[in-house]
């Protein structure tokens, strides 16, 4: 047995390297090749469960564009996912973990009901206009405290964030048993559907919010792109003491960047809830806030590519709930759906940046790596 | 041009059942009588349907067997087995093979959550899409949703169970006594139980007149047959929440109630009676199959002689928009066969009284009622309105005790 030999058995099967830079081309059919396995994975699962995979994926695009109805719940369950990945992806590019969007969302929702509830006989575009105020700086506030807690006691910013999700939805399920009840719904504990007049309007058939999450989407973008303030969040976000050595004011941009952040899911919040619901539940955010932060990363934190990727997750959705009803196939399957494809694709990823190295290829290969 | 027909027809028929003076009351017919003329002759001229309805004219027009679509919105999932929703779906499936539909008929959504009114609105929605002429909502937080939409889609009918909003037309509300069948429940534990406390595990709290009634039918069936027994209630405050109503019945064992009594979704309070040793009464469906070695009986639902009855209307264009509210005698309400566990001589107890009810007009709360707060309700020889039992039953039985 020789020395070499011996070294090589003592190697793992495989490791795990990283990659020199991929070129875009590389990237994207690395991507799309995700993509389709992930189509192939799910295929192969819906075959298990007894139904025709290319059915049944037709069913998910036919179920979420067969008609202008279908197309306008399609779009009316992006518009929430659209605005709070944008809400978040200002704060990571902060490197600021904000996984509080989902509460955010509602207590900006919370702030826009109550001028719903005992203000609904002001003057319509006024009231509209005082409950996105009030949505945005809700939510920023939400988002301010974990913001100001960082920046003066250094306090962990994801288990904060995380932490006033339930403190958000709790204050909800306060107002709803207690303060806010329905009067008229028999001790059944829920908040009175709005007034017309404290509903958005509708333009093409769908709830005005999708312009607004289109304007903001431009918003984000020139924000983060050609603006000073979005210069300085990715230098904070690439590293604090380049950005203090260069005379920025971290603190500073820490706080308005969260508050930001949190305003754009709270106006998130106060879309859905005026806009869709008419009303304010405790799943006003229903786990939008959570999927925004997925949408965000797959897009790589492009507001454009949220656009793309929110529309095609909402597919997917509206989708899965015509599969439901037609092929009596669980919401639980069209979850695990779901599942499989974000695997793949968020899997995907890992091979942009690594790759795998094997046994057997290893030793020439090792002893260049070593050296370099 | 269809369009154009059918929404003849449907006027005429409006036109119509209000000329008759029939039984509802509002919009007095004050259209010109030559404008009746015309219309009814129009209509009559390019459709068969007026014709073939008759005396009994619907608001809606009639639609032919085979393009019939029924929607269905349930809370959670019919394969559970049992409880609420499985209830209302063994209707739906009864009202399929009364009538003969297709599978392609019905359009099911399932675990449409009540407190997302956007998964609600998207679920009538999609129904509304698939060409359903007809949707039944079956849980009281689909109310507002139904009442929306049956604004904007005036060509389909929106029936809701249990809540109390209506619009006459194409949106009604569907319940039933089901009071009635919790009082001969009431009989069942009151003879049953050694410890003279019966536990009752409420979704709701006392200003929700179906849960209160519920526990009233039940504890008077108990008191009429055992006086010294006692009702203690555990409200969860939500219709389906599996760890609470168990927690709540577990509650109440501790409390020394050695029968279980329950208005919630799941057949937990049943299984935690067993596991206890004690006795239960089911609800929605039969659970004595969930939790054989303590259901006495359970108060059950048979929703498919409203559902047929809904559909067999639309069929038939006689669908008035009424509310519905049926009772033992039609067959909606009952309990299920008693089990050997029952005393001896409840069989007795309950035939006697079941005959009250479906036969001599005994209606549960006749009378003068005492409350447990000391006073009374209701006046000698008569009974409580229907009103009254579905909206404003909010005051507890004397022997009831809310803990």
């Amino acid at each position: 047995m020789s020395n070499s030999t011996e070294n090589v058995q003592n190697e793992p099967f495989a490791r795990v390297i990283k990659r020199a830079e991929l070129s875009a081309g590389k990237t994207t059919l690395l991507r799309l090749s995700a993509v389709l396995l992930s189509l192939i994975a799910g295929g192969v699962f819906i075959a298990c469960v007894g139904q025709n995979p290319f059915v049944i994926y037709g069913t998910i695009l036919s179920g979420a564009f067969r008609s202008m109805m279908a197309f306008q719940g399609t779009i009316k369950l992006m518009i929430p996912l659209l605005i709070s990945s944008l809400g978040v992806t200002l704060a990571f590019k902060m490197k600021f973990w904000n996984i509080g969007a989902e509460g955010q969302i509602i207590f900006g929702a919370t702030c826009a009901t109550f001028f719903a509830l005992f203000c609904s006989g002001m003057n319509h575009v006024l009231l509209i206009i005082v409950m996105f105020l009030a949505g945005f700086i809700g939510g920023g506030l939400w988002g301010l405290i974990p913001a100001i807690f960082k920046v003066k006691y250094g306090t962990n910013e994801t288990l904060f964030t995380l932490m006033l999700n339930y403190i958000a939805l709790h204050i909800v399920s306060y107002l709803r048993d207690g303060p806010w009840m329905d009067p008229e719904s028999q001790g059944f504990p829920k908040i009175a559907r709005f007034d017309k007049n404290a509903s958005l309007d509708k333009l093409c058939g769908i709830q005005f919010g999708w312009l607004i999450a289109l304007i903001l989407v431009i918003f984000v973008f020139v924000y983060l792109k050609f603006c000073k303030q979005g210069y300085e969040i990715s230098v904070v976000g690439e590293s604090q003491d380049t950005a203090r050595y260069a005379g920025m004011n971290v603190k500073k941009i820490v706080l308005r960047t969260m508050f930001l952040s949190g305003g754009i899911c709270g106006m998130a919040g106060m879309i859905q809830a005026t806009g869709s619901d008419i009303t304010l539940t405790t799943s006003v955010a229903g786990g939008v806030g959570f999927t925004a932060i997925i949408v965000a990363w797959l897009a790589q934190l492009n507001p454009f590519s949220i656009l793309i990727v929110s529309f095609l997750f909402s597919v997917l959705e509206k989708g899965s709930s015509v599969v439901q009803s037609n092929f009596g196939l669980s919401t639980d399957c069209a979850d695990v759906l779901q599942g499989i494809i974000l695997f793949f694709i968020l899997g995907c990823e890992f091979f942009v940046r690594y790759r795998f190295v094997f046994r057997n290829k290893v030793p020439k290969f090792n002893k260049k790596e070593m050296e370099g | 041009m269809k369009k154009l027909v059918s929404l003849l027809t449907v006027s005429a028929m409006v036109i119509s059942l209000c000329a008759c003076g029939g039984t509802k009351t509002e919009e007095p017919a004050e259209t010109t009588e030559t404008a009746v003329e015309e219309t009814a002759q129009e209509a009559d001229a390019s459709t068969e349907a007026t014709e073939e309805t008759g005396a009994a004219a619907g608001v809606m027009p009639a639609i032919a067997k085979e393009d019939i679509k029924v929607g269905v919105i349930h809370i959670t999932d019919p394969a559970e087995g049992s409880g609420y929703t499985y209830t209302h779906d063994l209707g739906i499936q009864g009202m399929q093979k009364n009538l003969g539909l297709n599978d392609s008929q019905i359009v099911r959504k399932n675990n449409v959550s009540d407190s997302d009114a956007t998964a609600i609105e998207n679920a009538m929605r999609e129904c509304v899409e698939e060409g359903c002429n007809i949707i039944f909502a079956t849980s009281w937080g689909f109310m507002d949703t139904c009442e929306a939409l049956a604004e904007e889609f005036p060509d389909v009918i929106f029936s809701h169970g249990t809540g109390y909003k209506s619009n006459g037309t194409n949106f009604n509300n569907y319940f039933g006594r089901i009071y009635q069948a919790r009082y001969l429940a009431g009989i069942a534990a009151g003879l049953k139980t050694e410890s003279n406390k019966l536990g009752y595990v409420a979704a709701m709290g006392q200003e929700n007149s179906e849960v209160t009634g519920g526990i009233n039918a039940f504890a008077m069936g108990a008191y009429s047959v055992n006086p010294d027994c006692e009702v203690y209630v555990k409200v969860t405050n939500s219709w389906f929440d599996p760890e609470g109503e168990t927690q709540a019945a577990q509650a109440l064992v501790d409390l020394g109630c050695d029968v279980i009594a329950q208005h919630c979704d799941t057949p937990n309070p049943q299984t935690v009676a067993e596991q206890n040793g004690v006795w239960g009464v089911g609800y929605n469906s039969d659970m004595s199959k969930d939790a054989p070695g303590a259901v006495l009986t359970s108060v059950m639902w048979d929703w498919s002689v409203y559902y047929t009855q809904a559909v067999q209307s639309v069929i038939d264009g006689s669908w008035t928009g009424e509310n519905y509210f049926g009772g033992m005698a039609d067959g909606l309400v009952d309990i299920a066969p008693l089990s050997d566990l029952c005393a001896e001589g409840t069989q007795e107890a309950v035939d006697a009284a079941r005959k009250q009810i479906t036969e001599e007009g005994f209606n549960v709360f006749d009378g003068v009622i005492e409350t447990n707060d000391g006073s009374t309700v209701g006046a000698e020889g008569s009974t409580l309105s229907d009103a009254d039992i579905t909206g404003s039953m909010n005051w507890y039985f004397k022997n009831v005790v809310v803990k």
